[in-house]
């Protein structure tokens, strides 16, 4: 299994990693059970995305997904954010290998999952805006 | 800290050494005949087979005429299973026994067997990863045909009670097979003594070329071909034979076996040491039993981080090692050797291998020690799952 060097240079140098204090959404997908857990803190102005931290428990490719997932959403607005899709993440790295693809789908839930709780932090209804995240167990 | 390349997954494969190359050389391009060919050209290399199936049978306490050359450990393993199966069923006989934990060789066959009408009783093994000869016994029914234990397991080192299974086997009638891949030249196999009737080894775990097996067969036991063809080993194995491969192999398996209690003793506290070491970090376990262990082999769980990332961050510290983690096995699941010890998924998924040889020096221990609490560190601090057991308290080990 080869991963193109970009992955290389995230799981190396990850972006964005740690936590953001009173952060305005905190998402979490995976279990350990399942050997990936990525969790995503945004901090939202306004309708913008002003800061994005993560922190995950996983391959390579968790690490480098998620890391190229919050770089992709810094600075953006939120609906630019719910439309990022795992294909986007994956090309971005320029590609995956084909068992890893469910690594990038983790990385768009964990975005979902964070707005999600935003959301919900607002008193909004998120499931209309998001629609439903599906389970870890459903991207195996 | 000055980086360094550290070979550290020797249970995977090895490289060949200088006198098996130059053992193996001359078979490329100057005695290049056909064994089976009639001139003189042909006919040394036919003496060279000789001479290394001599060699072989040598080093196992065999006899020449017992050895089978083959492409490898696989190859063996099928070999002997369904060779004594297709023969034994013949009489009745469709039970199969063997354990949890054997390489996927010996356990794809066996699932291969059980589509075809055997049953197969798969052993447990103890938490420490140990076969229990009594559980052997239990096991045996008028019906069974084969069992099959390896000699030492290929991720965690447990070397298996050999000798007193095979003398359970005896005593029953039962036949008895080992996949001895990882065993040989680590520990002393004398097949006669031990009861083994038929053995797996390939050559690429002791300094011989990928590619080269041989399975050994006690003489009086008739395996069917695997192989169907030529008239190569015996006509019971066709294809013409790795000339080059076996002499390499022959020279290998003689280096390998020449001193095994100067390797041993030089290895274990070197192991040790590294076991030692790394278990001082927090949340970190040894897998399998320490006292029936390989002296080259550590396998370790590190809890809270993941296999595949340890190891692209220890071969970026240039250290080759190996991980049984889903991620790393191309499969969900964790290795199926670590969940047979009891292990949790989350504890196996943070597992890591380090398997040396007689090159492995105490510098290279002190290197490792040096980089695995900066990776393990590293990789702590961005786990949302080692932050959840910090402050929740819990312990998985």
């Amino acid at each position: 299994m080869i991963y193109s060097d970009k992955v290389m240079d995230h799981f190396t140098n990850p972006r964005n990693v740690g936590e953001i204090e009173n952060a305005d959404g905190i998402g979490e997908v995976g279990n350990a059970k399942c050997g990936d857990i990525m969790k995503m803190y945004l901090k939202i102005d306004g309708n913008v995305i002003t800061d994005v931290k993560f922190k995950t428990f996983g391959c390579g490719a968790a690490v480098a997904t998620s890391s190229m997932a919050t770089e992709l959403i810094m600075g953006k607005s939120i609906d630019e954010a719910l439309q990022l899709t795992n294909k986007a993440v994956m090309e971005a790295l320029d590609g995956l290998p084909p068992v890893k693809v469910h690594c990038s789908v983790l990385a768009e839930q964990a975005i979902k999952s964070a707005l999600w709780n935003y959301y919900e932090k607002q008193g909004i209804d998120p499931e209309p805006i998001i629609g439903k995240v599906p389970d870890c167990e459903d991207c195996h | 800290m000055e980086k360094r390349l550290i070979y550290a997954d020797h249970a995977a494969t090895t490289a060949v050494s200088e006198e098996v190359l130059q053992e193996m050389l001359p078979y490329f391009t100057q005695q290049y005949g056909n064994a089976s060919s009639i001139y003189k050209m042909g006919r040394a290399s036919h003496e060279a087979l000789n001479d290394a199936r001599a060699r072989v049978a040598a080093c196992l306490g065999a006899q020449a005429n017992e050895i089978y050359f083959t492409a490898g450990g696989s190859e063996s393993d099928n070999w002997a299973i369904k060779g004594t199966c297709d023969r034994l069923a013949a009489q009745g006989k469709k039970h199969i026994i063997t354990s949890v934990f054997e390489h996927h060789a010996v356990l794809h066959t066996c699932e291969y067997l059980e589509k075809h009408g055997f049953e197969v009783t798969y052993l447990p093994v103890s938490a420490e990863g140990l076969i229990n000869p009594a559980d052997v016994e239990k096991a045996i029914r008028e019906d069974t045909a084969l069992v099959t234990i390896m000699y030492a397991n290929n991720e965690i080192g447990t070397i298996q009670p050999i000798a007193e299974i095979g003398a359970i086997c005896k005593a029953h009638k039962v036949l008895f097979h080992t996949d001895a891949v990882q065993a040989v030249g680590n520990v002393e196999i004398d097949v006669k003594a031990q009861n083994i009737d038929m053995l797996s080894l390939s050559g690429h775990k002791f300094h011989a070329p990928k590619g080269v097996g041989a399975l050994y067969v006690r003489r009086g036991i008739i395996l069917p071909n695997l192989v169907h063809g030529g008239g190569q080993e015996s006509g019971r194995r066709a294809g013409t034979e790795n000339v080059a491969g076996i002499m390499g192999m022959a020279k290998a398996l003689e280096i390998a076996t020449a001193d095994i209690s100067g390797k041993i003793a030089k290895l274990t506290p070197l192991r040790d040491k590294l076991i030692d070491g790394i278990l001082q970090l927090p949340q970190t376990r040894l897998n399998g039993s320490r006292e029936h262990r390989l002296c080259g082999n550590v396998n370790v769980s590190i809890v809270g981080i993941e296999g595949e990332s340890l190891l692209l961050m220890m071969d970026y510290y240039g250290v080759c090692a190996s991980s049984g983690s889903a991620c790393t096995s191309g499969s969900l699941d964790p290795s199926h050797v670590l969940l047979s010890l009891g292990l949790k998924h989350e504890v196996a998924h943070g597992s890591l291998r380090l398997s040396f040889d007689r090159d492995f020096t105490e510098e290279d221990v002190d290197y490792i020690l040096e980089i695995i609490p900066q990776v393990v560190n590293r990789l702590r601090e961005m786990s949302p799952m080692w932050e959840r057991m910090c402050k929740e308290g819990i312990s998985l080990v």
